[in-house]
């Protein structure tokens, strides 16, 4: 059983449903030790995140997600980089299992390359709406089997990660209509790619226009409003939402500030420091780390929700 | 002007014996003899060039929004043209075509006057689907060339505003990995009409490695595509190894990885016009940190007046010579008699212009008629 199963009804995955009355115990009885049996069958099964990620080319996609899990995900050349832009919007997947302190992730990056590149980029977003339904529809087939598996492998994309250029100015309008169509499908998390090329006031003013034109048009991004589970989960959320879109900067080059080895970029002025290397993030990042996604694999429960349903229709 | 040099801009008059298109007049920077007195940022074109009229030069630029283009503008010629400006917001932008805007502002120095035509091309590459949408541009540039051309056969030959484009300045965005098919696009479209002189915009995002190879393959991809941009005169062989160094340096640069900025910061003490980043500040005028000096340089201060030759003397001729072909043909279609004075599909002039136009008809006709009496007469003898 898979542990992190909730309970499918939309915006309510509390485990005891409000209307049991809670019932008091005289004494010790030991039921927190059901976490360290979760967390031994988990360690055992591992987890599985799928992440997509979208842009033009040039914004850096291959790089960040490789400066993200702190490893070569692209083992081979990187895709784009030398070769010519394709004709058409191609999605190529890779498969990963990284393993820190015992847990193992089963990560899968689906790359776009190709789209937003041509000079009429009209229903270039149906093949990408394609890749995700069709994962669904693969997830669902496995479901409703009569004899299922008892792990059904899940290749459903968990995140969606949204390259928006920086221009400074606001969101384009290729930019709307693809997160317009996604945001009703997967958990979009829109982000500034080569964020260098702003200054920090530049940064801000171009985060709130954009926040700005995410609300007029409707487009709810992760982690929507709809799945706070609680006051703790709100505030939390809400601190992430007035973040986004993140802005990020990703590099694969190593380089020596102040005694710290960090991956950055070295320029004529300085250097873009990104995040240590050999080390683990625990102290508080800066608008150069995404913090959502790590956020994004902790409430798979409310990707089910979502999943669920959009099954039912 | 009380100096030793004066400028003249050597317009392409009609009918100039031996005037074939694709050759081009050597303007090379000299450095004139120490006696002359020197406008330090003008360009320093040999003194046989004289003008009469103020030099007007026209720039286009076009590329994506976002790319820097009104910044760097602003950083080039030190003057805000864009303060009102109002960014389109997104819903605006959906439905948005792309437009032609036209500023022009009167730039003095030192005494010598400059009339700057900026146009600006918003919109440009933000649709969805940009089929064509270097269409508007092209427009733009061969109603400038028809104008010319009307203006040039018309009858006030003396005060003829040159509204041409002189020069393209096409902002390639740095976060590809060379020309997109947009850029092709726009690139061959309008490279036979105007001198394009690509740039990589927003230098500041890249490192000094990845200029680098952006600039080989971009050089590499306008060879494959057979995209004619503006290539600088060589030089004279007489010239000194100085000279000869910065043009070899100049067209090493190319293209130009430029930066431009609106603000000043304080930077090792002194006010630089530049960005402050939290991990340093970049430079505009600093050559080791972006081309934007080499831009200005070749800009206004040296090929300047080269721009506009090879607009008069290459792509106005073609444009010309094609508009004739065309005409021309139209004539012998239509089966009238060829008229020394070119046919064109004027707007209604006024009725003084058409009774000097039905004037001059008529005596044309008599000389005609004349010259054929005469050659009877010749042939009879």
């Amino acid at each position: 059983m898979d542990p992190l199963r909730q309970s499918p009804s939309p915006c309510s995955s509390r485990p005891s449903s409000p209307k049991t009355p809670p019932c008091e115990i005289h004494g010790y009885v030991g039921i927190e030790d059901v976490l360290d049996q979760v967390k031994i069958k988990a360690m055992k099964m591992g987890f599985e995140f799928n992440i997509m990620v979208v842009g033009q080319s040039g914004l850096g996609k291959s790089t960040m997600v490789s400066t993200l899990f702190k490893s070569k995900v692209w083992k081979c050349t990187l895709p784009g980089l030398g070769m010519p832009i394709p004709q058409t919007l191609q999605l190529k997947s890779v498969t990963h299992v990284i393993e820190e302190k015992g847990v193992k992730l089963k990560l899968t990056v689906t790359d776009t390359p190709g789209f937003g590149d041509q000079i009429n980029n009209d229903k270039c977003w149906d093949p990408i709406l394609g890749y995700i339904n069709e994962q669904y529809e693969r997830y669902l087939q496995e479901e409703i089997l009569i004899t299922r598996q008892r792990h059904i492998p899940d290749t459903r994309v968990h995140c969606c990660v949204y390259f928006v250029p920086p221009t400074g100015h606001c969101l384009r309008p290729l930019d709307i209509e693809l997160l317009q169509r996604l945001c009703r499908t997967v958990n979009v998390v829109p982000v500034i790619a080569r964020a260098d090329s702003l200054t920090l006031e530049e940064r801000e003013a171009f985060r709130r226009r954009i926040q700005h034109n995410l609300r007029t048009h409707c487009i709810e991004v992760y982690p929507q409003k709809c799945f706070d589970e609680d006051i703790n989960d709100r505030i939390l959320n809400s601190k992430i939402r007035d973040r986004i879109p993140f802005a990020v900067v990703g590099s694969d080059q190593e380089y020596l500030v102040n005694g710290r080895c960090v991956l950055g970029r070295k320029t004529k002025w300085g250097i873009i420091e990104g995040p240590r290397v050999g080390k683990p993030t625990t102290r508080k990042q800066t608008d150069l780390e995404i913090k959502s996604l790590l956020a994004a694999g902790r409430t798979q429960a409310s990707y089910l929700t979502l999943w669920a349903s959009v099954s039912s229709q | 002007m009380s100096t030793g040099l004066r400028y003249k801009s050597k317009l392409a008059t009609p009918g100039e014996p031996g005037a074939c298109p694709r050759a081009r007049a050597r303007l090379c920077p000299r450095r004139p003899p120490a006696s002359h007195r020197v406008f330090p940022s003008l360009p320093r074109t040999p003194a046989r060039t004289r003008t009469p009229t103020r030099p007007r030069p026209r720039r286009g630029q076009a590329g994506e929004s976002g790319l820097g283009k009104s910044t760097l503008v602003h950083s080039l010629f030190l003057t805000d043209l864009y303060k009102d400006r109002k960014l389109l917001s997104a819903e605006e932008r959906i439905s948005q075509t792309v437009e032609i805007l036209k500023h022009t502002v009167d730039i003095e120095e030192k005494g010598v006057k400059l009339k700057l035509t900026i146009v600006d091309t918003p919109g440009f590459g933000d649709a969805v689907n940009n089929s064509e949408c270097w269409k508007p541009i092209t427009d733009y540039v061969d109603q400038q060339f028809e104008q010319y051309f009307r203006d040039e056969s018309g009858l006030n030959r003396k005060n003829i505003q040159d509204n041409r484009v002189h020069c393209c300045l096409y902002f390639i965005s740095p976060f590809g990995h060379g020309l997109r098919p947009v850029d092709v696009g726009f690139m061959k479209a309008l490279h036979e009409k105007v001198n394009i002189v690509p740039l990589i915009a927003k230098a500041d995002c890249l490192v000094p490695s990845e200029i680098r190879k952006l600039k080989e393959r971009i050089r590499e991809e306008i060879d494959k595509f057979g995209i004619h941009v503006y290539q600088f005169p060589e030089c004279d062989s007489d010239e000194d190894e100085d000279f000869k160094q910065q043009d070899r340096e100049l067209k090493e640069s190319a293209p130009f990885a430029v930066i431009g900025s609106n603000t000043v910061v304080e930077a090792k003490g002194q006010r630089v016009r530049g960005r402050l980043y939290p991990w340093g500040i970049v430079e505009v005028e600093n050559q080791a940190h972006c081309d934007f000096v080499k831009l200005r340089n070749m800009l206004i201060r040296t090929h300047m007046h080269d721009l506009k030759d090879v607009t008069c003397d290459v792509h106005y001729e073609n444009y010309r010579a094609h508009c004739i072909q065309q005409m021309t043909s139209k004539l012998t279609q239509d089966s009238r008699m060829e008229s020394p004075i070119p046919i064109l599909p004027l707007p209604t002039p006024d009725a003084e212009t058409e009774k000097l136009i039905r004037m001059k008809d008529e005596e044309l006709r008599r000389m005609q008629e004349m010259l054929q009496k005469m050659k009877q007469q010749m042939q009879d003898q």
